[in-house]
């Protein structure tokens, strides 16, 4: 109602000072949650494209979640088998090739198949303990996590010759040797055979930098003795949301274990949502702080007032009208205070935007504060500071709106 | 045709420790166009039987009919707008809003029943100020205005709506002799020239006089009721 809206601008407007203060209290939590916001909306974000960008979406292994049932398990409702001795599978993906299709039949996205042994490089007497992956570097494009992460020599290097590897740059440092050396590879079979190193790869995560290599598919194969066996098929998807559907799909019909990013991560993503309680908790009570300073000036108002309070009220003003004035009081400065604290926020975002430093200790190199701009942030921070304004206006509204007008006319007069 | 005011048994007692009874069984009726003091020493219960009769203020006991309707029932929000469109309050000070203009204050009773749109509210407002001789004050804030002019805006402001019935708490009581003449006479003015009832609370006995009626109450209790014998004078 345009009257009540006038009386409480002149209300408000009648304390200039003390408004600004509430109001500036509002802005200022605001202003600081948003950065805030962005500051850990950024962080997080950061997490999330790191792990998007440097694991495959979903790892399809040669490993199972249950152990195989036994052909008399299936048939029987109660067995009781004991002293079994397992079948020694050939390990690897059965039927790869058939797989591999059909997968690429509806991911949308890219497949790749590997095969990953265990193995050690040795170089000038140095042995270093290594996770050998064989890959097709055509197919391998499309899902690797070390392309593009190349500090010497490039990923097309391993195509050119069929003895190039490439390795991580923290390896080779263990090893001391460098671009163009030739290190022995000796896997597990005891299978060994010389690689030139043709690229250097830097990643940031330090399991793979010092860990692994990677030769084409077929030298692997020979290395483990399993001509033409995978026991892994990595898959980047165009939407890394889709992840947990992709891996459920693959893994009902293949029947190997299918690892969605999600599920690999799952203990990061949980403390992401720890995270975001706590900021939003923190939100809250910088809010709360807040309130108290409207709490102040609406209280304040309501005594001051308390005479033209009854006033209107014996003009033909309910109890409802003048709680709906102390209400609209309280709301219009937290209004005015998130305006303020937009501005404020804003302000503050793009100056941390700026901030500029160098980290080079491991890890992708961070040069700038990760920081995102989501107007989600500036209505949640506003959302909150009107609705404590709202709270703030109401308790002492109720309080003014119930006086008797009788006492305070009797005590005027 | 059925009073504005009728009261029976009307009792308002103080939920102290010691109960404190302000109005003990008052039975009147009061009719339209009348002129009507309400007299007493201090603390007869004049302005607690005002307030009662205002819908300020809930008896303890006994019915109060107001246009025929029984105000018992109502709640909060139903006696004020009886009070909005029915009654037009002046008191002994003027209690005008001190951040509006007398035009603004004029206006808020107006605004707030919505009944004219805007320009018709404040065009009435400076009608209303005009008739009651403040034709050059009307964007003066109350600050700015003499005790006389103030109480002729609150006049104005207790008419915005054109209620039936203008209550008045002691209106003269904290004005000089000259600024008490020009109210009273404008209170009479209402009576005569426009119809309303008028109930004044007063302990001015030459005032109450010259009103068509003087109801007399001594501790909360109507002890005399007279009436003019002629048409009550101006």
């Amino acid at each position: 109602m345009r009257l009540i809206l006038d009386i409480a601008v002149t209300h408000i407007a009648g304390r200039g000072r003390q408004t600004l203060v509430a109001v500036l209290g509002v802005a200022v939590g605001v202003g600081f949650s948003i950065a805030m916001a962005a500051l850990m909306q950024g962080g997080q974000d950061d997490l999330i494209a790191k792990l998007v960008d440097t694991m495959p979406h979903v790892e399809i292994t040669d490993d199972r979640r249950q152990p195989p049932t036994q052909p008399a398990e299936a048939a029987f409702d109660a067995v009781a088998i004991a002293g079994l001795r397992p079948r020694e599978d050939r390990r690897g993906i059965i039927n790869p090739t058939a797989a591999f299709t059909w997968l690429r039949e509806w991911v949308p996205g890219r497949v790749a198949a590997s095969l990953e042994t265990q193995g050690v490089i040795r170089y000038l007497g140095r042995d270093v303990g290594a996770t050998v992956v064989g890959i097709e570097p055509k197919a391998e494009r499309g899902v690797s996590p070390i392309i593009g992460n190349f500090v010497q020599g490039s990923f097309e290097a391993l195509g050119a010759g069929g003895n190039n590897a490439v390795i991580g740059d923290r390896m080779a440092a263990r090893l001391g040797a460098g671009m163009g050396d030739t290190v022995t590879v000796v896997a597990a079979t005891g299978q060994s055979r010389g690689f030139k190193i043709a690229g250097l790869f830097h990643t940031g995560i330090t399991a793979r930098d010092e860990h692994e290599v990677y030769v084409l598919l077929k030298s692997a194969q020979i290395l483990d003795e399993r001509i033409n066996v995978i026991n892994q098929i990595r898959i980047k998807l165009d939407d890394p949301a889709a992840a947990p559907a992709a891996a459920r799909r693959a893994e009902a019909r293949l029947g190997y274990k299918s690892v969605s990013w999600q599920e690999a991560n799952r203990q990061i993503l949980e403390a992401v949502v720890v995270r975001n309680v706590i900021m939003y908790t923190v939100v809250a009570a910088i809010m709360l702080v807040a309130g108290f300073g409207i709490f102040n000036i609406i209280s304040t108002i309501t005594h001051e007032k308390a005479r033209d309070i009854a006033i209107m009220k014996s003009l033909g003003f309910s109890r409802g009208d003048m709680q709906r004035l102390f209400v609209l009081e309280g709301v219009a400065i937290g209004a005015a205070g998130s305006a303020l604290g937009w501005l404020l926020g804003f302000a503050l975002v793009y100056a941390l935007s700026l901030v500029h430093f160098e980290l080079s200790a491991g890890g992708r190199e961070l040069t700038r504060l990760p920081i995102a701009w989501d107007p989600l942030h500036y209505a949640i921070a506003a959302g909150f500071a009107v609705a404590s304004a709202a709270v703030a206006g109401y308790l002492p509204a109720r309080r003014a709106a119930r006086q008797h007008p009788v006492d305070i006319i009797r005590g005027a007069s | 045709m059925s009073a504005l005011i009728e009261a029976e048994g009307l009792t308002r007692i103080l939920p102290e420790v010691v109960p404190v009874t302000l109005v003990e069984d008052v039975t009147l009726a009061i009719g339209t166009r009348e002129f009507v003091a309400i007299t007493g020493p201090s603390g007869s219960g004049k302005s607690s039987l005002l307030y009662l009769l205002g819908l300020l203020d809930r008896p303890t006991a006994g019915t109060l009919r107001l246009a025929g309707e029984d105000t018992a029932p109502m709640n909060e929000a139903a006696r004020a707008a009886h009070r909005l469109a029915l009654i037009g309050f002046v008191f002994q000070f003027h209690f005008l809003l001190p951040e509006f203009t007398a035009r603004e204050n004029v206006e808020i009773p107006m605004r707030r029943l919505g009944r004219l749109p805007r320009e018709r509210s404040r065009a009435r407002a400076g009608e209303l100020l005009e008739s009651l001789g403040l034709a050059g004050h009307v964007d003066k804030r109350p600050d700015q205005l003499s005790g006389g002019q103030r109480q002729r805006v609150a006049v104005a402001r207790a008419l915005a709506n054109d209620p039936p019935l203008v209550l008045a708490d002691e209106p003269t009581g904290s004005l000089d002799s000259q600024s008490s003449e020009q109210v009273f006479a404008i209170l009479a003015d209402l009576v005569r020239e426009r119809g309303k009832t008028v109930v004044a609370v007063t302990h001015d006995l030459e005032l109450a006089a010259r009103m068509g009626r003087r109801i007399h109450l001594v501790d909360g209790r109507l002890v005399s009721d007279e009436r003019a014998a002629g048409p009550a004078p101006g």
